[in-house]
């Protein structure tokens, strides 16, 4: 009797019922761009430590300043650039999204995919056109 | 005077705390940094592009000059608020562990004056030219 009171679960020990998370959604593009605008935030927070560094090292002198010339002019450190700009200018046109939200906008369905699809395609055609300025106002790739 | 469904005292209603006791500041000045953060980007970017190429005498010059090193540290000031209240959402959220949570919020309260003092010194030197 004892070894069978000491099994007995009760109501607490239950496994309790819980609300449904993430885990039970079909992926959908503004779930996708929400995630993208906490993972470009995130990314961004850590890439100003490039921001630091360049200012740093323009401001220590001629040699510093060449490390990371060296680096932005690296494969590896355009790569980390081009991902830059395009998670500031991803972020940017987000948190634009999200203060039109802010004022009560843009809730129906449409205008919530409107604005996903404007943040995606906006993001992607900014830092394709200011990678253009930029290698146009350095004359050309090198 | 109050309901019995009303659950907060009218001091506590009048004060705004709420549930957090710090009521919504991080989330207004999240806000208040994000519509600031619009304008100080796009400095940020014609400033980087328009330094792109140019020789270490000549961004110095540049980045020295007073305008762009006031938009520079306006920026600077600005995203990293914005990123350390960002940051703290995030860590608030993933982070259930307590001695992980505190130690994390630590880590980027550190992070987050140890990335913008660096940077922010860096143009006020560049700018008073020492």
């Amino acid at each position: 009797m004892a070894e069978v009171e000491t099994h007995r679960i009760t109501a607490a020990q239950r496994p309790r019922p819980l609300s449904p998370h993430l885990g039970i959604y079909r992926p959908m593009l503004t779930m996708l761009m929400s995630i993208a605008h906490r993972f470009t935030g995130a990314a961004l927070y850590f890439g100003m430590m490039l921001l630091a560094w360049w200012l740093i090292a323009a401001a220590a002198g001629p040699n510093a300043y060449a490390n990371v010339e060296w680096f932005t002019g690296s494969v590896f450190g355009r790569l980390v650039l081009f991902g830059y700009t395009w998670a500031l200018m991803h972020h940017m046109l987000g948190g634009i999204r999200h203060l039109i939200w802010d004022t009560g906008r843009g809730f129906e369905p449409a205008e919530r995919e409107m604005l996903a699809v404007a943040t995606l395609a906006g993001s992607i055609l900014l830092t394709l056109v200011l990678w253009v300025i930029g290698y146009l106002a350095m004359g050309g790739p090198r | 005077m109050s309901s019995p469904t009303q659950m907060r005292t009218p001091m506590r209603r009048v004060r705004g705390s709420g549930a957090a006791h710090s009521g919504t500041a991080l989330f207004w000045h999240q806000r208040v940094t994000s519509v600031a953060g619009v304008p100080l980007n796009i400095a940020l970017v014609v400033i980087v592009v328009a330094l792109l190429g140019r020789s270490h005498a000549a961004v110095v010059q540049i980045l020295g000059s007073p305008l762009v090193a006031v938009i520079m540290l306006l920026f600077i000031i600005n995203t990293t608020y914005h990123m350390w209240i960002g940051m703290q959402e995030i860590i608030l959220d993933y982070v259930h562990e307590e001695k992980l949570k505190f130690l994390s919020l630590m880590g980027n309260t550190f992070f987050s004056f140890a990335v913008g003092f660096a940077s922010a010194f860096a143009v006020l030197k560049l700018s008073f030219g020492v």
